[in-house]
């Protein structure tokens, strides 16, 4: 089979600020599993980023191998893309960042592409603090080889033959956070109004933004007895803050500040109205954020939200002194010395 | 003492070789870098190998300086004078030292059984004792007990003390204590060889002019210097011997020519990766963002990278690896220099690859090629393998000096614009407009209709994914175009003609040139005619094939066990198998003349017989 193009009709849909509607910002037709909670994050980036007014050519695709890295190709159809090897889009995604910062940098992955092949990677991209969003599709298991435990799978969930995971799950946010992202939350590909404002947010956060979505996987991880099933999810599902982003400090409102909620100003653009829902959980405060998601589970519940965030980190272009100006437009004059320096370089060697 | 009554029979003037045995991490190599420095100052061409051990502190380490008054480029193989500060190899250093030659040693303390020699000078001097009469600390010491023999050397042969001065004052700059404090360990040296050794000596460093115009410099810096030059903006590499210096030396380059003095932003991007599969990664990420970009590594580095190398291939980003060949296999001998990655990088990854390569023979046509390759990676969008190896990268070799044209333009290739997008209807990333196999590609950021998604998965001519079988191979088969295409555009074979017509030819490849070419001057004088063909890039050049044609009977001449640059013959033109025969160097030594000499002189042997 070869790739389909999706049509786009557009008559009689809102536009945004780029005059764009939000067909322009959808990609070509889905080839996964009627169901798979990937398509709903997919839709979730379309409406994010065309509610963002984002001009299709400033954006970057990254992707690694699976069933969540084909989505790169799934939305924003007018932006750049590449579809790495496994396990390796951040690396990709840090030297493309570094040598041309203006750009978003989108990253989709899974939970075997980043947690077990790509552990390495995922891992020292945090720790250069790159400034990308970098999504997690993380249904527990793989897809696309039919069914094997990945390394998010919870001890005791079972497969759908009954056999449980007996190995210690690794989860992406508690690493991130000791790691030292400045952005880290998890979602539910089920819960569209709290994933938008995510990856709103997570966009417009200067540095790594970590968004680790529960996102079912229904052909192989959606039986009784998967604890990353919808229905296992729906039941868990517990949101500690609740996130609003809003695109310019004209629109905050007072109502968050009454309720004891916070705004935080991002660097590129935009605000984060936080509200807690969790009486005692602050989104500041990384020892209790670590703490909170390394408790046992009480009753199984499943943490979201936008669970740490700091907005101050310096990311790598800044760690690495780069200049304003992307280094893939630098002219080659400002970049070779020339046959006079040349040959006073050479005078040390004679 | 033991002085040899005939020996100012023979003396040798710029023409010996100097040896010294010294334990791994005394701080032994500024010493050693000084005196061939100085030698090379004196206007006598001088050949340098470093033979060092994987290790930080302990092991032995030998240096080697030869000195040529004609000119060669090669090591000699043997050693007239040995410097054997190491008391653990001191037996071998001392059966090493050709006869009628001389070994210094240091006499602090005694080493019995082991003047066994009656055919050399072996000359003691308390070289340690001395230093650690005059210096206080022990660190100090050592250092310059180093230089102390530095001293001896000069006062055995004749070095030009003023000359060493010069290059101390260099060296230390305006540390006016530092430079007397070496200068005096120096005239230690001289004072104790002039006490101990009064008899006149047969190896002599007199001053020549040979040496103009010519830089005594690394292949890795060299490399470096020609990334700066092409207009490389970013790299990526994971620390491994012994390509780190060429990390190193962009470094020192970039922070000198690269760094905007007034807000301290840097027009470069150095990352240092967690490992080799993400140090490519990031390379292919910048190249893929319209940057020039490369990773230096070594064969196991190659190895890790190569599922990403398919990709880069099959995907058509541009990519500069260098590869600093050392032996392998698996770890083999990291501070040994091989040339044992020829196949692994010519065919690097899984499925149907062929790349570009670019072998260099010494530290000028690292420089020159380094920025070709940024050329040919742009021109063909593909991966391109920089081929060097340890003796040409770590070793300091004498060169003319690099020349640069200020009217050069880099060859980006084939890249669409914004205002080229903007007018054409529709654009399809491989899509052959113009019939020579190569694409249109654009850069993220320019232009929605730019857009295109990079896949290592099968697809067609327009980038869309694709599981069919003509769409599959259509791509396939136009990348075997574009790389044959790339034969004649890769630096090209050098040919070396014999002083007669002869049906017999030696090919060799990187630093095995000097080697050869002093071999084939030996064959010369016995009567032996060999012409000669330096392979410089793959894919092969047709010029090749005609040479081998041409000839009866050809010596393949290469460092590694399999006979690779043979295999690689046979396999990609029509040669004769049974022509080419195999002359393989792999003991991890810098090429040894000697050895090529002997061995193609063996085999016309037996061919006449």
């Amino acid at each position: 089979m070869t790739s389909m193009v999706k049509p786009k009709i557009s008559k009689h849909l809102p536009t945004n600020e780029l005059g764009l509607t939000i067909r322009n910002y959808e990609g070509s037709m889905s080839t996964l599993c009627a169901g798979c909670g990937h398509d709903s994050v997919t839709a979730a980036l379309v409406q994010a980023f065309w509610e963002l007014s984002l001009a299709p050519e400033s954006a970057a695709k990254v992707s690694g191998i699976g069933c969540s890295s084909k989505t790169t190709a799934y939305f924003m159809g007018q932006s750049h893309g590449i579809n790495t090897v496994h396990g390796r889009m951040p690396s990709v995604a840090t030297g493309a960042n570094a040598v041309n910062g203006d750009l978003h940098y989108i990253g989709i992955s899974g939970d075997g592409d980043s947690l077990s092949i790509g552990f390495g990677q995922f891992a020292h991209a945090i720790r250069r603090n790159l400034n990308m969003l970098y999504i997690i599709e993380n249904n527990g298991v793989y897809g696309l080889t039919k069914g094997q435990f990945s390394a998010s799978a919870d001890i005791g969930s079972t497969t759908k033959r009954g056999i449980p995971n007996e190995q210690t799950p690794i989860d992406p946010c508690v690493q991130a956070l000791t790691l030292g992202a400045g952005f880290v939350a998890r979602g539910f590909s089920g819960d569209k109004s709290q994933l938008v404002p995510l990856i709103k947010a997570g966009l417009m956060h200067r540095g790594f933004a970590l968004i680790d979505v529960v996102s079912p996987c229904v052909t192989f991880n959606d039986h009784k007895g998967s604890t990353k099933s919808y229905a296992h999810t729906y039941k868990y599902y517990h949101p500690l803050v609740h996130t609003d982003f809003v695109a310019d400090a004209d629109e905050i409102t007072g109502e968050y500040e009454a309720d004891g909620g916070m705004s935080v100003t991002l660097h590129d653009g935009g605000i984060l109205n936080l509200r807690k829902t969790a009486s005692d959980y602050d989104p500041r405060d990384k020892a209790q954020a670590i703490d909170t998601l390394m408790q046992p589970r009480e009753n199984g519940e499943i943490r979201t939200g936008l669970l740490y965030v700091d907005e101050n980190m310096a990311d790598m272009h800044e760690a690495n002194a780069l200049p304003d100006q992307p280094l893939n437009k630098v002219a080659y004059k400002d970049l070779c010395p020339g046959s006079d320096a040349l040959g006073g370089f050479l005078k040390g060697y004679c | 003492m033991n002085v040899v009554a005939d020996i100012q029979a023979d003396v040798r003037v710029n023409d010996f070789v100097i040896k010294i045995a010294n334990v791994n991490g005394t701080g032994s190599a500024s010493a050693n870098g000084l005196l061939m420095k100085a030698i090379f100052r004196m206007g006598v061409p001088v050949v340098g190998k470093n033979l060092f051990p994987s290790n930080i502190q302990g092991l032995p380490t030998w240096y080697e300086i030869r000195l040529t008054k004609d000119s060669h480029m090669a090591r000699s193989g043997s050693t007239e004078f040995m410097v054997a500060m190491n008391a653990e190899t001191y037996a071998q250093d001392l059966k090493e030292v050709a006869p009628g030659g001389y070994l210094l040693y240091d006499n602090t303390w005694p080493r019995p059984d082991l003047h066994a020699r009656s055919d050399i000078s072996a000359i003691g001097v308390p070289l340690a004792r001395l230093c650690n009469a005059e210096f206080d600390n022990a660190r100090t010491r050592v250092l310059m007990k180093n230089m102390a023999y530095v001293g001896a050397v000069a006062g055995l042969t004749g070095l030009d003390v003023g000359v060493i001065r010069g290059l101390v004052e260099e060296m230390f700059g305006t540390k006016a204590h530092l430079i007397e404090a070496n200068m005096k360990a120096i005239q230690i040296g001289l004072d104790a060889i002039a006490e101990v050794h009064k008899e006149p000596v047969s190896l002599k460093i007199e001053a020549m002019d040979k040496t103009a115009g010519h830089v005594m410099i690394d292949g890795n810096t060299a490399a470096a210097l020609g990334c700066l030059y092409a207009g490389a903006t970013f790299g990526a590499w994971y620390p491994i011997t012994p390509s780190t210096s060429l990390m190193d030396g962009f470094k020192m380059v970039c922070e000198k020519y690269r760094v905007d003095k007034e807000t301290g932003r840097k027009n470069y991007c150095i990352i240092q990766a967690e490992d080799e599969l993400a140090s490519v990664g990031m390379a292919i990420g910048a190249s893929w963002n319209g940057a020039r970009s490369f990773t230096p590594t070594s064969g196991p580095g190659i190895s890790l990278m190569s599922e990403f190398i398919g990709f880069a291939y099959y995907g058509e980003v541009p990519l500069v690896l260098f590869d600093v060949q050392r032996a392998g296999p698996s770890t083999g001998l990291p501070t040994r220099t091989q040339q044992c990655d020829l196949q692994l990088a010519a065919y690097a990854s899984h499925g149907d690859t062929k790349h570009i390569c670019v072998y260099p023979a010494d530290p000028k046509e690292c420089f020159e090629m380094a920025v070709q390759a940024f050329d040919l990676a742009d021109r063909f969008q593909t991966p391109v393998f920089f081929m060097t190896d340890l003796d040409i990268g770590m070793n300091d070799w004498m060169v003319p000096e690099f020349d640069w044209d200020d009217s050069f333009q880099p060859d980006r290739g084939k890249v669409l614009g914004k205002d080229e997008l903007e007018k054409i209807e529709k654009y399809y990333r491989y899509e052959d407009r113009d019939g020579d196999a190569i694409p249109y590609r654009t850069i993220p950021g320019e232009h929605p209709k730019g857009a295109y998604f990079t896949r290592g998965s099968g697809h067609n001519w327009k980038g869309g994914y694709t599981e069919d079988g003509g769409e599959y191979k259509e791509v396939l088969d136009r990348l075997t175009r574009k790389w044959e295409s790339a034969a004649e555009v890769v630096p090209g074979p050098i040919i070396v003609e014999a002083a007669e017509p002869t049906k017999r030819a030696i090919i060799s490849i990187g630093g095995c040139d000097g080697a050869v070419r002093e071999a084939m001057t030996r064959l010369q004088k016995d009567g032996v005619h060999v012409n000669y063909l330096r392979v410089r890039g793959f894919p092969f050049s047709a010029e090749i094939e005609s040479f081998i044609d041409a000839h009866e009977e050809v010596y393949v001449v290469e460092q590694n066990r399999d006979a690779q640059l043979r295999g690689m013959l046979i396999g990609e033109t029509n040669v004769e198998k049974s022509k080419l025969v195999p002359l393989l160097d792999y003991a991890g030594m810098p090429a040894d003349p000697t050895f090529i000499y002997e061995g193609v002189k063996a085999h016309c042997l037996n061919a006449e017989a």
